[in-house]
């Protein structure tokens, strides 16, 4: 992949998305082959520096995956602190995320409290708030409703222009269709199509 | 959970905190009845003072010796008169004699109780050159004391040996208790880790709270190990004191934050060590 790609991945459910990712984020090992992160091989990170590389990617994932006894804002924040950032660049940082993704006024609310489309955008804020090169995005709207579905992708597609490189896996047609960008098909575990702007073929 | 924890690092430092007392207390009574072996020689009521001056000389000269306690014949007359008090035959068979029936001793301490064996051999040569008309000394006992220094160290060693085994069984009960305590908090916790490694967490700041709980729970079992012994020495000390002259509580109270640092330290040791433990072995990294 290039900076600044978006890149959608499909398939059958069991074709290997997932795993696809996790490779990425060095969670998973491939049995062949190799991860390249700006020429350094992913896999070959000692375990001590793994959270070193994880900083660098952002992950958003089905299940939102926030933490629930902190709010919004502390979900956020939490990004920041586990990378041992300073309480100024946290309140800095921390409100120009909510606002990136509209929930400047959802920002002391806990997860309970929100709505599925809300509780994403905060897992996107959240992906965003360290600045990482690369977004990473397991199944983003799997758990949403259409409209909340088209904001989550426009949110993606806001920060992509302003140049983090995204990569989603989905299984919505809608949202492939929409997006009109490169598209990789996968099917029991291999790549079988890689299209330049959005085909959903199955 | 960690009640329990909390609990069995209390007794453990407990146990720890009275043996430490046990200890103190039989090594102060040793050595206060080691200090009690003498050997007293009494002369004769009558033997002249020259020569009871050039024994004592003598006697003193001795390396071995230590300390050499003169006592006159009307002190050691004072003195039976003291201890008798009560005593109304004693008192009475005293008022028939004109004179003072009791003649002068000396108490000889030496410098190790080993030493004590020969300091009686002199004192025998020193009688086999008394004639038999003009006899000097009267008698010659020795307290040895041995009796009561071979008991007390027996009772020493046995309980030693007790302490020590039951102080492994509630180490290792104190460990594993924790250790399972802190597997428990973090298997509670594991979305939390989880999604404190996705974003790129480091190892220590997610092993470092199950650390300090280790280290949490060895503080509070060090406090209350304190104040559990405290009313305890109290109610102990003043009996102690008069059975062994050596009152547990002021032991306490003067070294203080030597146990305080032992006994929290230990404690703070035990917590860490088992959330190590548990830590290594359960928070795959």
């Amino acid at each position: 992949m290039s900076p600044k790609e978006f890149v959608s991945i499909v398939g059958h459910s069991g074709a290997g998305k997932t795993t696809l990712l996790k490779m990425i984020i060095a969670e998973d090992k491939p049995s062949e082959g190799q991860v390249f992160f700006e020429s350094i091989d992913v896999h070959r990170i000692p375990r001590t520096k793994l959270p070193h590389y994880r900083r660098k990617i952002g992950t958003v994932f089905q299940d939102f995956k926030l933490l629930p006894n902190k709010t919004a804002y502390e979900n956020i924040a939490f990004a920041m602190e586990a990378n041992g950032r300073s309480d100024e660049e946290i309140s800095e940082n921390v409100p120009q995320a909510l606002a990136l993704v509209d929930l400047d006024d959802k920002a002391w609310n806990f997860p309970n409290e929100l709505s599925g489309g809300e509780k994403q955008r905060v897992a996107i804020a959240r992906a965003i708030v360290n600045q990482p090169d690369i977004i990473v995005a397991d199944e983003p709207t799997g758990n949403l409703d259409p409209i909340a579905t088209y904001e989550v992708v426009q949110i993606l597609r806001k920060i992509n222009d302003l140049g983090t490189t995204v990569i989603m896996t989905t299984h919505n047609k809608g949202v492939i269709d929409e997006l009109g960008r490169r598209v990789i098909t996968m099917n029991e575990g291999q790549i079988v199509r890689d299209d330049a702007t959005g085909k959903y073929v199955l | 959970m960690s009640l329990a924890s909390i609990f069995v690092i209390t007794i453990t430092l407990f146990v720890i905190g009275s043996t430490m007392f046990m200890d103190q207390l039989l090594a102060t009574s040793l050595q206060t009845i080691q200090q009690k072996v003498d050997i007293n020689v009494y002369f004769e009521p009558n033997a002249p003072q020259e020569e009871i001056e050039a024994l004592k000389k003598s006697v003193e000269a001795l390396p071995e010796v230590e300390h050499v306690t003169y006592t006159s014949r009307e002190d050691a007359l004072a003195k039976y008169r003291e201890k008798n008090q009560n005593n109304e035959i004693a008192l009475q068979a005293l008022a028939e004699l004109d004179e003072n029936p009791l003649g002068a001793d000396i108490a000889i301490q030496a410098k190790e109780t080993s030493q004590y064996e020969g300091i009686a051999r002199f004192i025998e040569e020193q009688r086999e050159q008394d004639t038999a008309q003009a006899p000097v000394i009267s008698k010659v006992t020795y307290n040895d004391n041995k009796e009561s220094i071979n008991t007390l160290t027996a009772i020493i060693n046995a309980v030693e040996r007790v302490s020590f085994i039951t102080l492994v069984v509630l180490i290792i009960a104190a460990v594993l208790i924790t250790f399972n305590t802190i597997r428990l908090a973090i298997y509670t916790a594991r979305e939390e880790i989880a999604i404190m490694r996705l974003v790129g967490a480091s190892n220590m700041f997610i092993r470092g709270p199950f650390m300090v709980q280790g280290v949490m729970y060895g503080l509070v079992g060090g406090i209350f190990a304190l104040i559990i012994l405290y009313p305890i020495l109290t109610w102990l000390g003043p009996r102690t004191e008069a059975f062994f002259e050596f009152n547990l509580l002021t032991y306490f109270i003067s070294n203080f934050s030597y146990i305080f640092l032992v006994l929290v330290g230990i404690g703070v040791v035990l917590g860490l060590v088992s959330s190590i433990l548990a830590v290594a072995r359960y928070l795959r990294v």
